[in-house]
């Protein structure tokens, strides 16, 4: 039943090729637009810096679209409805998800690695892409919960928008863009409550960034998982009793 | 056996799967939303190889009365038993396939992927070619689903209904919005599973779709039973045309003696039901009525539901 659920998960993203297409290029053009800046001291740094920006950006559009998107979409064409008179079990789907999101995650961010060596010459010893590797796809977690509340919250048109509203800003808040200090104070102010913002200092520090707070950062996006899950289970509660009690 | 409620065993614990009984049952069955009723206490049971028709116009209960058998929703008093079993049981859920009137696939899968799809929820599934074979997907089967006519998504929601190789199928207004022709071919696919022997469970709204396919037919009103019988019975109970005409100046008695039922006179306007469209009218031709406008129709469903919640 897994095995059946991530299939046809790839089959969608596969099928769905303006989607897809956006998520691995997007960020690619963001990066060749932002990234490959700069010549002489300090740009070998700024490369790396934007390179990891860029993967975190990547990675957390991706969790976001794959589980608010197309949760809202599955809720609002009602097969959640046909799914429920399925033997189904709830978890089959989400495995599947989470699968190709962590999947898709992983060429997006590996699309993003080749950019960064070919163009921008980009050299690091391996620990570090591992590091960065395996931090970016673990941290998708609190993210994929934040696409659930996303998608549990919001119709079809409600999600693409939501998700829209909130990755751009949360993004350039979060330091992704332009580096923090450059940033109005205001937005100073509030970036460390962002989730993104933590993550974003994980992939920074694994590529070299020194960074004192690690396990705070961990902390704040389990943190925010749970939130995103109590969230979610709550939204979840509600439809339950709208539409299946 | 089919056609017998009154004599159903009741299983009064769902702990195992019942190797006799009902395949679905509803006992005294309510479910009120908010201030609506929707179910005011149906009580019926379906039995292994009949396909029983929920027969009932729009807003009647039938899509209600099926959530509670699918578990879809609970009742709010009363039982719904699948097997006798709770019907959110996984192993009751493992025999059934459902088409619902509201319903959505994966529009980026072909056809034939989403019947693979659903066939991993099923222990026992049958091979996506009979699958094809049965629903009548051969030509688009490779199509994506989002480029499907109406009529071809009905067939595969039937396909995903019967891929599991269910015990009891349940269709839920299967042809609505579908025209003649479709609808046809449509009852020719239900006709072939029901063949094999399995339970099938139809509500819908078309009285010649109860007639075409119903071993029984279970006429639902306002949430409650107004009738049950075989077709050919309920068939009995509704005079079968309907006929509408203008006479100016028309009072009862000018219908005197006529076998008509349901009379309504509005004006000029008379309005009834027969079962004897030719002897009446050539009766009242015979009396020189000055009829105008006339139209003979066959009694449609309102006629029936009209005649046996007592020409309300």
């Amino acid at each position: 039943m897994v095995a059946g659920q991530v299939q046809a998960e790839f089959r969608r993203l596969r099928r769905v090729w303006e989607f897809t297409g956006f998520g691995l290029a997007f960020p690619l053009i963001l990066y060749i637009f932002v990234g490959l800046q700069g010549s002489g001291p300090g740009a070998a740094e700024y490369h790396k810096y934007a390179l990891a920006s860029l993967c975190t950006y990547a990675v957390v559009n991706i969790a976001l679209s794959t589980f608010g998107i197309s949760v809202a979409n599955e809720r609002g064409s009602r097969m959640d409805a046909l799914l429920r008179a399925t033997p189904v079990r709830p978890l089959a789907p989400l495995i599947g998800k989470t699968v190709a999101a962590i999947a898709f995650a992983l060429a997006a961010v590996l699309l993003l690695y080749a950019a960064g060596i070919l163009l921008a010459g980009i050299s690091m010893p391996f620990e570090q892409w591992f590091t960065l590797t395996w931090r970016l796809l673990l941290a998708i977690v609190p993210f994929i919960c934040m696409g659930f509340a996303i998608g549990y919250l919001s119709g079809p048109t409600g999600a693409v928008l939501a998700v829209n509203l909130i990755l751009l800003p949360m993004s350039f808040a979060s330091g992704i863009f332009f580096p923090i200090n450059s940033l109005p104070t205001v937005i100073k102010d509030i970036a460390p409550y962002l989730p993104m913002y933590h993550l974003g200092h994980l992939a920074w520090n694994a590529v070299g960034v020194p960074y004192d707070d690690l396990w705070k950062s961990v902390l704040w996006l389990a943190g925010y998982s749970v939130l995103f899950l109590a969230i979610t289970l709550w939204a979840v509660r509600r439809e339950d009793d709208r539409r299946f009690s | 056996m089919p056609g017998s409620t009154a004599s159903s065993q009741v299983s009064t614990a769902s702990a195992e799967p019942a190797t006799s009984g009902p395949v679905v049952e509803l006992v005294d069955a309510r479910k009120t939303f908010g201030s609506v009723q929707a179910l005011a206490g149906v009580s019926l049971a379906v039995w292994p190889g009949e396909l029983v028709g929920l027969l009932g116009p729009n807003g009647a209960g039938k899509t209600t009365a099926i959530s509670l058998m699918l578990g879809l929703r609970r009742p709010t008093s009363g039982t719904a038993r699948l097997f006798g079993l709770e019907p959110r049981d996984l192993r009751a859920r493992s025999r059934i396939g459902v088409m619902l009137q509201e319903s959505g696939i994966p529009l980026t899968l072909k056809v034939r992927e989403v019947v693979d799809l659903f066939r991993t929820y099923y222990p026992q599934p049958l091979s996506t070619d009979k699958v094809v074979e049965m629903a009548g997907l051969g030509e688009f089967q490779g199509s994506l689903v989002g480029k499907l006519s109406g009529g071809q998504r009905q067939r595969v929601y039937f396909a995903l209904a019967i891929c599991g190789d269910p015990d009891a199928l349940f269709l839920d207004e299967p042809t609505v919005g579908l025209d003649a022709a479709t609808r046809r071919s449509f009852w020719d696919q239900v006709r072939g599973f029901k063949r094999r022997g399995k339970s099938i469970v139809l509500t819908t709204h078309y009285l010649d779709e109860a007639n075409a396919l119903a071993d029984r037919v279970i006429v639902i009103d306002h949430g409650v039973i107004r009738a049950e019988d075989t077709p050919e019975g309920i068939r009995a109970l509704v005079p079968g045309k309907k006929i509408t005409f203008h006479w100016r100046g028309v009072t009862a008695a000018d219908l005197a003696g006529l076998p008509v039922e349901g009379l309504a006179l509005d004006g000029p306007r008379v309005a009834f039901l027969t079962s004897h469209a030719e002897d009446v009218l050539r009766a009242l031709f015979g009396r020189g009525a000055p009829i105008t406008d006339l139209e003979v129709a066959g009694a449609g469903l309102e006629e029936a539901v009209l005649v046996l919640t007592g020409g309300r």
